[in-house]
């Protein structure tokens, strides 16, 4: 059973009762962070979206409020994964041992890694969908293609997990998460056409940007919020699904080491 | 003799320059305590660790009810149950919930966990407490919870590193008398300890590993008979060094650890009466231990990892 460092991920069922166990925490949880869920989103949107979109007026044809909402659903959806493949998988990880503890029953790390970016994934979804409530009700957007956002939004959920797991691979204690959030991932919410479209940056920004996954979750998400189909779907796939295998992957090699240096 | 239900062979584990298991074998019959008694850094730990299959040794076997381990270390586990040195108990959840999530990762059905919480709760000694928190128990009801959470798959084989490290006297007599109920009731265990009379009460035979190796092995009394003088006669007191160089004659082996020194010898009496004539001294008369055979062994000089 144990295997080499670089072996391709081995997933058994037993992933199961480890996101179950962490959905039986969050149970306990749930209100509290419900409520967040639907202030935060609430709150931001009427300050930025009513307040700033009246100075700013339309952006591609729309109200800066739906521009904001519909981009800033991705960034959600990737905070939220963020937050629980960083912070909570490493309390879990490294703080309370419960993922040595786990290995002592028959189920192996690759289990447990898939099973924590499946579940942070999975937790990412309750804010869209707080969000998605919050927009509707708003009547920022009714339109019926929002359904059509949601698998899109899971799997960039994959896709921020994955990456988070890499970090949370690599720390050696909280602190770490800092270096992910303040260099990367609070830069990419501004130059992945969240809050303005990247067409206002520098040609050599744009092209940055387009492969990032952040762009690429906003480029499909949008439309479908609006009730439009995105224009371009082949190539933010393939950026999202690069950054999720590639993550995935990368984050799974590095905690073998973690684990069975 | 039955086929061991646990075995190592020539195992051996380097880290970097250092080689921290070095030829270790070992067997465990069905039933049997096995002791591993060791300084720090003896590789007790590590040993442990690759039983579990996570982390692979350079070289050697081991094979739990003829499983080879790494390999098939899934089909193992299922019969094996582990109590580390650190609580690793979920924080989040009740007494009750350990058991139950526990219990899951094993698959086991749902009816069989609910069926072994309350009996586990009982043989914890936490009926009361199984709406509790991990929070709120005491060291020695959080370690009887990792025992008991350890006995969720109802194993043949227990590994316990440490078992009551950091423990009060009561909380490691009753951890104790736990043990020994599982040893009566045909479990095998494998146990780490720093205590000598955990390993003297608990463990059929003994393992004395230092560097690595294995140094030496046998029953507890055998170890000491094979190792040791009988008695030790242990002088404290302003006068103990200038006895020790008076009547250094009257014992097979002198040894001095700070301000006291201790004689070790078969017969007592030439010392005793010689000691009992001299005021300037205090001294106590005991039959020689597995702590005398462990310092004898592993010697006095502190380790700090």
């Amino acid at each position: 059973m144990l295997i080499s460092f670089y072996a391709a991920p081995r997933v058994s069922s037993r992933f199961y009762p480890v996101m179950l166990r962490n959905l039986l925490v969050w149970r306990k949880l749930a209100i509290p962070s419900i409520v967040g869920n639907i202030a935060e989103p609430l709150i931001t949107l009427v300050a930025f979206g009513y307040g700033l979109g009246s100075m700013i007026g339309r952006i591609d044809g729309l109200p800066y409020v739906t521009y904001l909402a519909s981009g800033s659903i991705a960034v959600s959806c990737a905070l939220a994964a963020t937050f629980e493949a960083l912070y909570s998988a490493f309390s879990r990880m490294h703080v309370q041992k419960t993922w040595e503890s786990i290995m002592n029953a028959p189920i192996a790390l690759d289990d447990i890694v898939f099973a924590e970016m499946l579940w942070a994934a999975f937790k990412s979804m309750f804010s869209v969908g707080a969000i998605m409530i919050v927009i509707a009700v708003l009547n920022i957007s009714r339109a019926p293609s929002m359904v059509l956002a949601l698998p899109v939004l899971a799997f960039v959920g994959v896709t921020f997990a994955s990456i988070a797991l890499v970090f949370n691979a690599l720390a050696r204690g909280y602190d770490f998460f800092t270096y992910y959030f303040t260099l990367m991932l609070t830069p990419m919410t501004f130059l992945s056409g969240v809050y303005f479209p990247i067409e206002q940056m520098p040609a050599w920004l744009q092209g940055f940007a387009r492969v990032l996954p952040l762009t690429a979750a906003v480029e499909l998400v949008r439309p479908l919020m609006i009730g439009e189909m995105p224009a371009n779907w082949l190539g933010p796939i393939a950026v999202l699904a690069a950054y999720a295998a590639g993550g995935y992957y990368l984050a799974l090699v590095l905690t073998r080491r973690r684990f069975f240096k | 003799m039955p086929e061991p239900i646990f075995r190592i062979d020539g195992l051996h584990k380097r880290f970097g320059d250092n080689l921290v298991v070095d030829n270790l074998s070992l067997q465990i019959q069905p039933g049997e305590c096995l002791g591993v008694i060791g300084p720090n850094g003896a590789g007790k730990t590590t040993t442990i660790r690759m039983c579990l299959g996570q982390t692979a040794p350079d070289s050697g076997r081991i094979e739990a009810f003829g499983l080879p381990i790494p390999d098939r270390v899934r089909e193992a586990k299922k019969r094996i149950g582990v109590v580390t040195q650190f609580d690793s108990l979920d924080p989040d959840f009740t007494c009750a919930e350990n058991l139950r999530v526990y219990g899951r990762y094993f698959g086991l059905p749902r009816q069989v966990i609910e069926e072994r919480i309350p009996k586990l709760l009982e043989f914890s000694a936490l009926q009361a407490k199984a709406g509790a928190r991990p929070g709120e128990l005491s060291g020695g009801m959080k370690r009887r919870l990792s025992l008991g959470r350890a006995l969720i798959n109802d194993p043949d084989l227990l590994l316990l590193d440490e078992p009551t490290t950091g423990l009060d006297p009561q909380a490691r007599h009753l951890m104790w008398e736990r043990l020994q109920n599982l040893l009566q009731q045909g479990k095998s265990i494998l146990l780490t300890t720093h205590f000598m009379d955990e390993a003297e009460r608990l463990c059929d035979r003994l393992l004395v590993l230092d560097h690595g190796r294995k140094i030496a092995e046998g029953t507890p009394r055998g170890l000491i008979r094979e190792h040791l003088e009988t008695d030790v006669i242990e002088v404290y007191g302003d006068g103990a060094k200038l006895a020790a160089q008076g009547h250094g004659a009257l014992a097979s082996r002198v040894e001095t650890s700070g301000e006291t020194v201790f004689f070790y010898l078969s017969d007592p009496k030439p010392l005793l009466d010689v000691l009992a004539s001299n005021h300037s001294v205090h001294y106590l008369h005991r039959p020689a231990n597995l702590e005398d055979l462990f310092l004898k062994l592993t010697g006095r000089q502190i380790r700090d990892e």
